[in-house]
């Protein structure tokens, strides 16, 4: 099956075996869209690799963007004022609803409910479009600096975000009357796909997946980073581990997502959104042009990267998709020596064996659905 | 002479009208999953009129893409009408044929209508109507597994036999849903059951006939091979199933024979329970315009239940193999058997006359 099939999101291969229509072994095959991004890295100074971590998944950039950047500042000890860590917060949790959109649209598309597919995308659309007011750019975001984020929040927009998040709740609800009682839809996830918390947890599977087994592990909560010890959320946990119950947890996070959005926006401070420091983060472009130290600042934080001392550094954050961790050893200098990404999909993947084994055909569409996975992101 | 020029001309406006309807339902169906999804749909192409000089043209009805159907088929019969060279050559030419084939015969027993000028609005009044159907509907199956057969390859080869399960286990449970109707009305003429429900309510009027109606609405769903029953093809499962090797027309064939049994199906309905032509209050005998009316009632009927069919396959999901053929063997099965007996328990005790 595959590597380009409808069920497969992108280009995953997965050797099967049948009997009849039922799967004796199942064996997935990755690396289709391997770019080498890790031996990228290692040429590029630390913002310019900022827009590579776009493309690891490419359904929630602004996560990725942030999750990176929170690597290197962890490495160089930089602390962010309080309003560039509530941007990337509601940075973050965009992303997270814009992800989870897609998962759920391509998981009922894979039960032949397009419908909901249209639904999830139209409002993935107005995420998008207020992605695109804030950033520039509507996928590839590349929006956050080391030490810092590219611009500040455009007027007007905190408002436009309420507006969405007012609307969007509504969506959701809809999502729900057409699919969570639907005794077809039921029929086809309950008790498929079941991967109970200790595989889970052997397989290294995280995020959304994970907390579908039963695991009440969120690394928002378990180990905050940014500010999210500020805001009241709740992690919503499966009981069984079968594709409804991820299903479910990704529903409502999309919720929560929405509560902690609200809290953020009200809660939003004023004041400075990158770290003051010369030696990292790019002075504002009207200093540049008018002082001599500035100008120089800027030049070799262009030229040479910004300045990270030596050692190394593992950093993971809550993506939509999981655990998104980045392993960074820098030598000193502009440009790391080496980096590892932990992609959640990759691990994800590496449970399919398991999952696909003694079922139908039609399940893996299901199955498949349910994990919600980036294929840019699994192969790097 | 006259009978057979006049059942000739029959013969050619109910295909012409099947046909129409065939093409036109294809935009209906996307005009209306538009609708459900919030979208546009198509509505930019007319129908031509007249061709200006500067090449531009004036279009009929394009903001609703009237010319949609016309132009999809001149695509169709224009494209490269390509065979691949690992199929059974025979075969790969005569499923599409097969499956269109018995659809359109079905509608030789179907009462469009009462009269017109005296005419009966039936091509062929067959007195095992009935048994006809379901005799040449069974055919439709052979296309679609020699479909998935002759292409010699993996996904059509898994559509073939999930339709060929799928179809022979409805077909049990389609005869079986109207075995009470026919025992209400004690014919198997089709004429004489609209007849009959002239006389009497529709047949879908009686608590007793719901059941079988239900059962003969989701069967005739997989017979159609529409959604939620829409296992041969399933695109994200089978990547399109039995059809992925077709090409062209021989696909367009396909596409067709799938709106053309759902029409099938659906006027089948609109005879069996929905009372025909008929209407109360609209004379059961009349002139040419009372003749029309009839003709109207049915399309109406039938274009109600053909939107049922595009609004239940944008709103439910599919079902899977398995759950499918156990709804049909162990859920319709022994409902449509029970439903048997308890009409004939009906009828013993004289509530139907």
């Amino acid at each position: 099956m595959g590597p380009s099939h409808p069920c497969t999101h992108g280009v995953l291969r997965i050797v099967l075996e049948l009997d009849g229509e039922v799967v004796v072994n199942a064996k997935p095959d990755v690396g289709f869209l391997h770019r080498g991004d890790e031996k990228i890295a290692e040429n590029l100074t630390y913002n310019q690799f900022v827009p590579y971590t776009d493309r690891l998944d490419y359904l929630s950039p602004l996560a990725n963007n942030v999750a990176y950047v929170l690597a290197v500042e962890k490495l160089m000890r930089l602390q962010v004022p309080p309003r560039c860590q509530y941007i990337r917060v509601i940075c973050c949790e965009m992303a997270r609803v814009a992800s989870h959109l897609v998962g759920l649209g391509a998981m009922a598309l894979d039960l032949a409910a397009m419908t909901v597919f249209l639904y999830t995308f139209t409002e993935r659309e107005r995420l998008l479009s207020l992605m695109e007011k804030l950033t520039g750019a509507r996928l590839t975001n590349s929006y956050t600096r080391v030490g810092g984020v590219a611009r500040d929040l455009p007027n007007g927009w905190i408002a436009e975000l309420r507006k969405f998040l007012d609307a969007f709740p509504k969506m959701i609800d809809e999502v729900d009357r057409l699919l969570t009682r639907n005794p077809i839809f039921m029929n086809r996830n309950q008790g498929v796909g079941v991967l109970p918390k200790d595989v889970a947890i052997d397989f290294g599977v995280t995020g959304p997946n994970l907390r579908g087994s039963g695991v009440e592990f969120d690394l928002r909560k378990n180990h905050p980073y940014l500010c999210y010890k500020d805001f009241e959320f709740d992690v919503p946990v499966g009981t069984k581990g079968d594709c409804y119950d991820r299903y479910l947890v990704r529903m409502e996070e999309m919720r929560q997502s929405v509560r902690i959005l609200k809290q953020a926006c009200d809660k939003l401070p004023d004041g400075p959104v990158n770290a003051p420091d010369l030696k990292s983060v790019l002075p504002p472009k009207e200093q540049v042009l008018t002082k001599m130290e500035q100008l120089i600042h800027h030049f070799m934080i262009v030229t040479e990267g910004p300045d990270v001392p030596l050692g190394e550094v593992y950093f993971g954050a809550e993506n939509p998709k999981g655990e998104l961790g980045f392993y960074i050893v820098s030598k000193g200098g502009g440009v790391p020596w080496r980096m590892k990404i932990r992609s959640p999909s990759f691990c994800t993947l590496s449970a399919l064996p398991y999952l696909l084994k003694g079922h139908m055909i039609g399940d893996i569409a299901a199955i498949l659905g349910s994990l919600d996975f980036v294929m840019g992101e699994c192969d790097r | 002479m006259e009978a057979i020029l006049i059942d000739f001309f029959k013969i050619a406006c109910v295909m012409g009208v099947v046909l129409f309807i065939c093409a036109y339902i294809v935009l209906v169906e996307r005009r209306v999953c538009a609708f459900i999804q919030d979208r546009l749909g198509p509505n930019r192409v007319g129908i031509p009129l007249w061709i200006r000089k500067d090449g531009s043209a004036i279009t009929l009805g394009g903001k609703w893409a009237l010319g949609q159907p016309l132009m999809d088929a001149f695509k169709s019969l224009l494209k490269e009408d390509y065979v691949p060279a690992h199929v059974n050559k025979l075969y790969f030419w005569l499923a599409p044929m097969l499956a269109m084939f018995p659809a359109l015969v079905v509608f030789a027993v179907i009462p469009f209508g009462s009269q017109l000028g005296g005419v009966p609005m039936i091509v062929a009044d067959v007195n095992v109507g009935i048994l006809f159907v379901f005799a040449v509907a069974s055919l439709g199956v052979y296309g679609i597994v020699l479909a998935g057969w002759s292409s010699n390859s993996k996904y059509p080869f898994l559509g073939g036999i999930r339709s060929s399960a799928q179809l022979i286990s409805y077909e049990i449970c389609l005869g079986l849903s109207v075995i009470p109707l026919f025992m209400q009305v004690e014919s198997l003429k089709l004429t004489s059951v609209v007849a009959w429900q002239t006389n009497h309510l529709w047949l879908i009027c009686y608590p007793w006939n719901w059941l079988p109606g239900l059962i003969y609405l989701a069967s005739s769903f997989a017979e159609t091979n529409r959604l939620p029953f829409d296992l041969p093809e399933a695109e994200q499962e089978l990547a399109g199933g039995y059809n992925v090797e077709y090409g062209s027309m021989k696909f367009a064939m396909f596409f067709m024979a799938e709106y053309t049994n759902m029409i099938a199906a659906s006027a089948l309905m609109v005879t069996l329970f929905l009372g025909g032509w008929s209407l109360p209050f609209v004379p059961v005998t009349g002139g040419v315009v009372v003749g029309l009316a009839h003709i109207c009632i049915f399309l109406a009927k039938l274009f109600a239940l053909l939107f049922f069919f595009i609004w239940v396959r944008w709103t439910l999901p599919r079902f899977r193999y398995d759950q499918l053929m156990e709804l049909g063997w162990k859920v319709f099965l022994p409902l449509a058997l029970a439903n048997v007996l308890i009409v004939a328990g009906v009828i013993m005790v004289g509530w139907v006359k």
